[in-house]
């Protein structure tokens, strides 16, 4: 009991009990399945995954997906942030709906923001009429494609972000004000780097769920191989549909080992600049 | 109150990003579901199509909610009330249903319960046994767990801020006086994470109703196994100008549960700012 109380664990019961059904629940409804995938895909022959690496629509779609997404990302990351500081920093009318209204893509079901985003910016939809007069197809191209990617990524980035901002202490930025610091370069000097891990984090976060919308993306996309608009998982959902389980199997691994390497990556980069910080 | 500025342009930029890709898209979803007038809003809403697919969705919704809010309680408890190895490695597993493409989590069924899928001799061999003729992917049971799969993280990610904020000291100092494990939960910790808990099962509930890719790859029949977001697609894929009217009228309904649950989300941030406050 004593040796308990100074560990400071495990005074309060159910540790085996909970432990142990979390686990299994996470096991069976996640972990196995996910397993199933790999285990798979592991036991393809090499002449598969020379296969998929081979087929020039497949080498597309994975390019059209991470360029997308990427691109989707560092466009939210500018955004986001603006979008942080004025929610952090700002009072002003209509803050409250501003700040509720983030979380809109995490609440709006993909397909129904796809179909909408899709006919939004058409040639003869709200927004894209305006850009089909220049002569500029939005929907249909990788043009639309970003958009809705931008669409889904907008709240990691800006929930990653506001937190790690109100918690800011002022002091450094008043200090470099009274040193006679211009806005920018208290900015950029001082209030950037102090975000920059969140900002990767919700870099990383958008990117990676980019890689792999579904959703949102099939309509707006127009999923044409000859213009390259087709994404990774348009092209597993394709080969699945044609009861192609080897080709799915092979592009799935692909794309999870993108994800991982990702997300390991920023957390990596993010434990190296704790690191240096202290 | 007086502004300057930079102040005014990063306001603006904020509000013309929210409204563009947020607010407008949500509007028209509305204004195209009602193009046809109210009679085919009201007709499309009731087709035999429709009312399946609602049925679907809900059975779906209600056995994810039940089953992702048992486990999302048990395992925050298991990760903020107690000291273990491992305790991260835990934590990302749970979150992987979040960074994976959901057509990923649909080939992952396919992969275990699909023919070639390891688990489908043990469900014929328990079909044979009790004489039933269960199927899982392409059928009900495949919906059902690709939605728990997709919405699984949700509930233990709401609650883990709050649980983690207030720390243990109740729940260790009435473990202390004698109190067993789930009256500590139901008089302690269940009352500290109850606007937490609510919102994570709403949000919960919003993306089982409107999950897509994942349920996509499992369901194949329309009026049979199809869910709301599946028939919003087959409407809408169609290509007709009056079914893509009904698309719009059916992602209506779920364009006002994405609305109630960002509602729900501030007024839950308006109450605990004020009990801060107080």
């Amino acid at each position: 009991m004593i040796k308990q109380l100074l560990k400071g664990n495990h005074v309060i019961p159910g540790f085996g009990l909970t432990m142990g059904i979390s686990v299994t629940m996470l096991s069976c409804f996640v972990l196995i399945p996910l397993a199933s995938v790999l285990v798979y895909s592991l036991h393809l022959p090499a002449s598969e995954y020379v296969r998929m690496i081979s087929n020039d629509g497949v080498r597309n779609a994975f390019m059209t997906s991470i360029s997308c997404s990427f691109l989707a990302a560092v466009i939210n990351c500018v955004f986001g942030t603006i979008l942080a500081w004025v929610l952090v920093r700002y009072q002003f009318t209509g803050k409250r709906l501003l700040n509720g209204v983030i979380e809109l893509p995490f609440a709006l079901p993909t397909a129904v923001a796809g179909i909408t985003l899709s006919k939004l910016y058409s040639d003869t939809g709200l927004i894209g009429s305006v850009f089909a007069q220049w002569g500029i197809s939005l929907a249909y191209t990788k043009i639309g494609l970003t958009i809705a990617l931008v669409f889904v990524g907008i709240p990691f980035v800006v929930r990653s972000i506001q937190p790690v901002l109100e918690k800011l202490d002022p002091a450094y930025e008043e200090a470099g004000n009274m040193l006679g610091a211009a806005k920018t370069a208290i900015f950029f000097r001082i209030i950037l780097p102090e975000l920059r891990p969140a900002i990767l984090t919700g870099f990383g976060l958008a990117f990676a769920r980019g890689l792999g919308e579904y959703g949102s993306v099939i309509y707006i996309a127009g999923n044409s191989a000859k213009n390259h608009t087709q994404v990774v998982s348009y092209v597993i959902m394709q080969k699945l549909n044609y009861v192609d389980y080897a080709g799915a199997a092979s592009i799935a691994l692909g794309l999870l080992v993108i994800a991982f390497v990702t997300l390991f990556t920023i957390n990596m980069i993010q434990i190296h600049q704790a690191r240096r910080a202290s | 109150m007086k502004r300057n500025k930079t102040e005014m342009a990063l306001i603006a930029v904020s509000m013309v990003f929210i409204v563009v890709m947020l607010i407008i898209p949500l509007i028209s979803v509305i204004v195209n579901s009602l193009r046809e007038g109210l009679s085919f809003y009201a007709a499309a809403l009731t087709t035999d199509y429709v009312i399946s697919a609602l049925q679907i969705t809900l059975l779906a919704a209600v056995i994810a909610l039940a089953v992702n809010t048992f486990f999302g309680l048990l395992a925050a408890w298991t990760v903020t009330k107690f000291e273990f190895r491992g305790k991260h490695i835990l934590t990302t597993l749970i979150d992987i249903p979040f960074s994976i493409s959901p057509v990923i989590a649909g080939l992952a069924f396919i992969m275990t319960f699909g023919r070639m899928g390891w688990a489908s001799e043990y469900v014929t061999a328990l079909n044979s046994i009790l004489g039933t003729d269960l199927q899982i992917v392409f059928a009900v049971p495949g919906v059902v767990l690709a939605t728990i799969f997709v919405t699984f993280p949700f509930v233990f990610r709401e609650i883990i801020p709050v649980l983690n904020a207030r720390g243990n000291d109740e729940e260790e100092a009435a473990a202390l006086m004698g109190a067993g494990g789930l009256t500590i939960f139901f008089r302690i910790t269940l009352p500290q994470i109850r606007w937490a808990l609510l919102y994570g099962v709403i949000l919960c509930t919003a993306r089982a109703l409107g999950e897509f890719g994942a349920v996509s790859a499992l369901s194949k029949a329309r009026g049979a196994t199809f869910t709301l977001p599946l028939e919003i697609d087959a409407l809408y894929m169609s290509g007709q100008s009056d079914s893509i009217t009904a698309a719009f009228a059916v992602s209506s309904l779920l364009v006002l549960l994405a609305v109630g649950v960002l509602l729900l989300r501030s007024f839950i941030e308006y109450k605990s700012e004020r009990k801060r406050a107080l």
